[in-house]
């Protein structure tokens, strides 16, 4: 080849080639940081450097001080948003698949253009609307005379944010999923006599698992760790673990307790990535034509 | 014909449900867009009195140039970058067959699934113990590990409906790498990049938890707002909310209509190399 060298390079492993950039950025964009946080978190507490003796104490005094308890709260929430957000996206993600036809692009669009906006700006509006004399409060006294002040700051008020926020991660894995159920399946069912209960329980729930488990997952780990939703509408009600780890950080200055808690935090999610990653092929649900 | 009805009804419901469902996703903009025209300096409603002054305010006030400057360009600088990098990514994701493909696409994904506010805070440990001063520098950095993902992704579903035999085609013809890149790959895989742009800028320009800890003493719009949300209700709120929902309108459509040109090019290609 009159290339040469250059060719031949290009010519072994485009595709080693092409991970290059990207693993090198994330190897120190990602993996640095995180390898640092897990370093920090073996640390004495309230040092700023990596270089004392390595001890366990950290892990002992976040067990032993009352961090369970806004582990309890993410956990408690991320659930419940997770169950509230499969409650109301299955229906509309079957429409989408199964139903609506051209009209799917039209609502996958409308669903995809808030998430281009703040988050922040948009729990603002959900403030906006419940506050006190907001415009709840203020349409229902105009209208009817009645209050609903005192909605605002609660824990249902966090979870409406958390639900609000991470619906499209529900959503989207969730019409994939369904749409990987072929219909002659359900026809096949329905001719060998099951109801329609029992064609559901049997044939597409099963069939449609992968994506319910990627959007059951993806939206428990997200409102696990967020930040914004506990702050902006639960005021003072929760505090959720990202916002211990935040002041840890920042207030407190304390890096090691900080970071110890960021690795529960990860571990958390992360095993639970890990486990779902194991019984799913990335090809044929990101490349399903 | 029971049955018949009964599917009927069904299909009646989901569509009244998806309505409200999307109402509901639309309801909270709508009511930061009626809040920035209320006259009173703290919010009630029905609201009273009308105006445009708080618009008039923002649009003289010199701190809120700077905001949207500052926001502007890390959101401008992520793009290009990020496009770059998951471009590249993208092709060792979904084009070619390579061992170690399986590891790349679930490790590369990772960041995606990552808290981002313990993200920001990893990030700002790891800058400040490299002795970098956090600025909207380091932001850029910071928003980068958490989009360019998202955008390897945007760019692997077109990446994936790309025919590899048209490269194959150009390069029995005599193509070099780079013809092949620049009249075939780039070409095809277009849509693709334009919408992961989209998503880069607009994922940066709204993106809180990670400048909230990377930017240092810059500041961009939505750690403006978060604070004075924070702090105390202020009529800037909800104008600057509006301004910046406005902006992003605008960049969908100039991106959608882009799109729909790039679109027609790509297929004259298609037709031309179907000749």
């Amino acid at each position: 080849m009159a290339t040469g060298n250059k060719s031949s390079i290009w010519r072994i492993n485009p595709g080693r080639l092409a991970a290059i950039p990207a693993s090198v950025f994330l190897l120190i964009g990602f993996a640095g940081p995180l390898a640092m946080v897990i370093g920090y978190s073996f640390m004495p507490a309230h040092t700023f450097s990596l270089l004392q003796v390595p001890s366990l104490e950290n892990y002992v005094s976040v067990v032993a001080d009352s961090y369970y308890i806004s582990f309890f709260w993410s956990l408690f929430l991320a659930s419940t948003a997770v169950v509230i957000l499969f409650l109301v996206c299955y229906p509309m993600a079957y429409g989408m698949a199964k139903i609506f036809g051209p009209w799917a692009n039209l609502v996958t669009a409308l669903i995809i253009l808030p998430l281009l906006i703040s988050e922040n700006i948009r729990l603002f509006g959900w403030v906006l609307i419940l506050l006190k004399n907001g415009i709840l409060d203020g349409s229902l006294k105009y209208l009817f005379d009645v209050s609903a002040s005192g909605l605002l700051y609660t824990v249902p008020s966090i979870v409406l944010g958390l639900v609000y926020v991470y619906l499209p991660f529900m959503l989207f894995p969730l019409v994939s999923g369904i749409s990987m159920v072929p219909e002659s399946l359900k026809d096949a069912a329905s001719d060998l006599g099951a109801s329609r209960w029992e064609i559901f329980w049997e044939v597409e729930l099963p069939l449609s698992m992968p994506g319910i488990m990627i959007g059951g997952i993806l939206t428990f780990i997200l409102s696990l760790g967020s930040l914004a939703e506990a702050k902006i509408l639960g005021g003072q009600a929760v505090v959720m673990i990202a916002d211990d780890i935040e002041s840890a950080f920042t207030f407190a200055q304390n890096w090691p307790k900080g970071s110890v808690l960021s690795v529960m935090l990860i571990g958390l999610s992360g095993v639970v990535v890990f486990l779902l990653f194991r019984r799913i092929d990335l090809d044929q649900i990101i490349g399903r034509r | 014909m029971n049955e018949q009805r009964k599917r009927r009804l069904a299909r009646n419901l989901i569509v009244i449900w998806t309505t409200c469902v999307i109402g509901f996703l639309y309801i909270p903009m709508v009511a930061v867009v009626l809040a920035s025209f209320s006259k009173q300096r703290y919010f009630q409603f029905p609201i009273a009195a009308w105006t445009m002054r708080w618009y008039e305010k923002a649009s003289t006030s010199l701190s809120v140039r700077d905001l949207l400057w500052t926001s502007l360009t890390v959101a401008l600088l992520v793009t290009i970058f990020s496009v770059i990098l998951a471009f590249f990514g993208a092709l060792a994701f979904a084009r070619y067959e390579w061992s170690g493909r399986k590891l790349y696409q679930r490790l590369v994904l990772l960041p995606i699934f990552f808290p981002q506010a313990v993200l920001g805070l990893a990030l700002l440990l790891w800058f400040s113990s490299l002795g970098i001063i956090p600025s909207w520098q380091t932001a850029v950095f910071a928003h980068m590990v958490w989009i360019v993902p998202i955008v390897i992704l945007i760019i692997s579903i077109q990446v994936y409906s790309f025919d590899p035999a048209l490269e194959e085609a150009a390069f029995d013809l005599g193509a070099t790498r780079l013809q092949v890149l620049r009249e075939i790959t780039l070409p095809i895989l277009s849509p693709g990049i334009v919408s992961g742009g989209l998503f880069a800028f607009l994922l940066s320009w709204g993106n809180f938890p990670l400048s909230m800890f990377t930017t240092g003493a810059d500041q961009t719009v939505p750690e403006w707002l978060y604070a004075k949300m924070v702090s105390g209700y202020t009529p800037m709120v909800p104008t600057l909310g509006s301004l910046t929902m406005g902006s992003a309108a605008i960049m969908l459509l100039v991106g959608y209509f882009g799109w729909l040109a790039i679109r027609y090019k790509t297929a004259q290609i298609k037709v031309k190399s179907a000749d």
